[in-house]
């Protein structure tokens, strides 16, 4: 059991670390900021679009929220999706006690904090 | 769940005071469109109150509001956005696309109440998840 956990932490280490280096190496592909051949500086076309046409598109006067739920709409789901995901981690990772709780409100029924 | 502070100053204000930071958070939610705001901020603030009448009141606040109504709102709220998200695609048009000929309402029209349901969507949805945070966090360790 022991050594089933460490092997189960030692993969999961391995694992956050490979996404902590792939996402610290896909930051290095970003321009820097401010910078004028950024594409976003350079290829201008969708911002002005948005200015140009989202009150007639959307009839919403505040381009930010168009641009957030209408036109980058997917991207607005998975960035709302995450909020549940983690939602449901915490439920996931912290311990149930309710009916523990309910029963005996004694803190020597419980077992102690962190142990392992 | 910390002690609760057994205070008349604090029940009449928390009492007072909530209702007042619901509304508040309702015309965040349904003015995104004029205005900053959103699904996000209200639907932070719509947590911040039953929050605070977590705080407050401590057990009396999970009558109205029991201890898994935050993730059943959360999903409900995901639920709902991913079915109006596919709502135009079952009728032929691609995911979130509201303004198709399909509805009889002008595209621009369809495409403002499509903003609108989801950022009320987003609103239950982040609201929800807040509250179960809290409550995971506030229940799940000591009493």
């Amino acid at each position: 059991m022991v050594e089933r956990g460490g092997l189960l932490r030692l993969v999961s280490f391995v694992l956050v670390a490979f996404l902590g280096a792939a996402l610290v190496w896909g930051a290095t592909g970003l321009p820097q900021r401010g910078d004028p051949l950024a594409p976003a500086a350079v290829h201008q076309s969708v911002a002005v679009y948005y200015i140009e046409r989202s009150y007639e598109e959307t009839r919403t006067p505040n381009m930010v929220t168009a641009v957030l739920v209408d036109y980058r709409g997917f991207d607005t789901f998975g960035e709302a999706l995450v909020v549940v995901v983690a939602a449901l981690s915490c439920l996931l990772i912290l311990p149930r006690r309710q009916s523990g709780l309910r029963e005996g409100r004694n803190k020597e029924d419980r077992p102690a904090r962190g142990a392992q | 769940m910390t002690s609760v502070y057994d205070s008349l100053f604090l029940h009449t204000v928390a009492r007072a005071i909530v209702p007042i930071i619901q509304v508040f958070a309702f015309y965040i939610i349904t003015h995104g469109h004029y205005s900053p705001g959103g699904g996000f901020q209200g639907g932070v603030m719509l947590a911040a109150s039953i929050i605070l009448l977590r705080i407050s009141l401590g057990e009396e606040s999970y009558g109205r509001f029991p201890r898994n109504a935050g993730i059943v709102l959360a999903g409900t709220g995901a639920l709902c956005f991913a079915f109006l998200g596919f709502v135009p695609l079952f009728l032929g048009g691609s995911f979130m696309d509201y303004g198709l000929e399909l509805f009889w309402l002008p595209s621009a029209t369809a495409h403002y109440w499509g903003i609108f349901l989801a950022e009320v969507f987003i609103g239950l949805l982040v609201w929800g998840s807040l509250m179960a945070i809290y409550d995971a966090l506030a229940t799940g360790g000591e009493e």
